[in-house]
């Protein structure tokens, strides 16, 4: 069960988290409670998974080169190509979608050579082929996503 | 404009920022930085741009946001920046990108939507596609099923790593 402290953390702290020596005892201020109560409380989110943790958002391409990759899986071999993928450090996302092209991931790479490997790598441990589509331009401006927490 | 601190710091603060009541003083111990550099760093690297936001990276999923769809279109190029920007003015929209034209992918313009459930989802698309002009474009929608694998870049990983999947 969420609390109103939680959920005052996971609505106004997605942005603008304070840049200086003691950031918990700043957000415990705004809110009118203590430190400590501040970092119980991101505690138990971070332990119940609802955040994954408190960090930059780093626009795409800035430390490396990434790539949406697709590929189409027949339905009793995507756990296991799933997992297959899943282990290489490099990806950082994977996901089925309801698609022909069902298995979704993003590769993380430190140059185009690197990434080539990998991609490289990955159709022979698969089997099947990967469909790279790189990152043209980025639209999005990420002011991070207002949640709507009335019944959670 | 990135230096060989400015990378490390990143790779590392990436991770998460330590709950503590130090957090910046933890992450300069662990690389050999003064506190008051770790959080000058930061706060020169998000006025840069090199960081588009700093604070708490919420699990939708989780919070009751099970529904997740990636739409794809396929736009005449001259009119995608300006059709990406307006989509990523919506609150529902997660995530806006350009990606290039395939074979057998002529999708060139994404968006993610997060919402409570499939209907919901589906109506904030309807009005995204009306306020955008978008119906008449080559278009598809691909719901997640299910989740492999879901974390914050990392990126200091070399190609020599990959030997160990050979």
């Amino acid at each position: 069960m969420l609390t109103a402290l939680h959920k005052r953390l996971l609505n106004d702290f997605q942005r603008d988290f304070p840049l200086s020596s003691r950031p918990y005892q700043e957000i415990a201020d705004m809110l009118g409670v203590s430190e400590a109560d501040v970092l119980t409380a991101l505690t138990e989110l971070n332990d119940n998974h609802y955040i994954s943790r408190i960090g930059p958002i780093i626009p795409p391409n800035q430390l490396g080169v990434s790539t949406l990759v697709a590929m189409s899986v027949p339905e009793q071999q995507i756990q296991t190509v799933a997992d297959k993928i899943s282990a290489y450090a490099e990806v950082n996302h994977n996901y089925q979608r309801e698609h022909q092209f069902n298995l979704w991931f993003v590769a993380i790479a430190t140059n185009a050579e690197h990434l080539q490997c990998l991609l490289n790598a990955i159709e022979q441990d698969t089997g099947y082929s990967a469909l790279s589509l790189p990152l043209i331009d980025d639209f999005f401006i990420d002011l991070g996503f207002k949640l709507d927490l009335q019944h959670a | 404009m990135l230096d060989v601190r400015d990378r490390q710091l990143l790779e590392r603060v990436q991770l998460g920022l330590p709950v503590c009541s130090r957090p910046y003083a933890e992450i300069g111990v662990a690389m050999d930085m003064p506190e008051v550099e770790v959080i000058e760093r930061l706060i020169q690297l998000k006025q840069k741009g090199l960081i588009k936001r700093m604070g708490v990276i919420v699990k939708h999923q989780q919070l009751g946001y099970r529904a997740n769809a990636m739409i794809v279109w396929n736009i005449p190029d001259h009119l995608i920046k300006q059709l990406g920007q307006r989509i990523s003015q919506f609150a529902f929209v997660t995530l806006c990108y350009q990606r290039p034209h395939q074979a057998q992918w002529p999708y060139n313009l994404y968006c993610m939507i997060h919402g409570k459930d499939r209907a919901t989802v589906l109506r904030q698309l309807e009005q995204l596609s009306l306020d955008c002009a978008l119906c008449d474009f080559e278009r598809e929608i691909l719901f997640s099923l299910r989740c492999f694998k879901q974390r914050g870049a990392i990126y200091q990983h070399s190609a020599s790593d990959l030997k160990s999947h050979e």
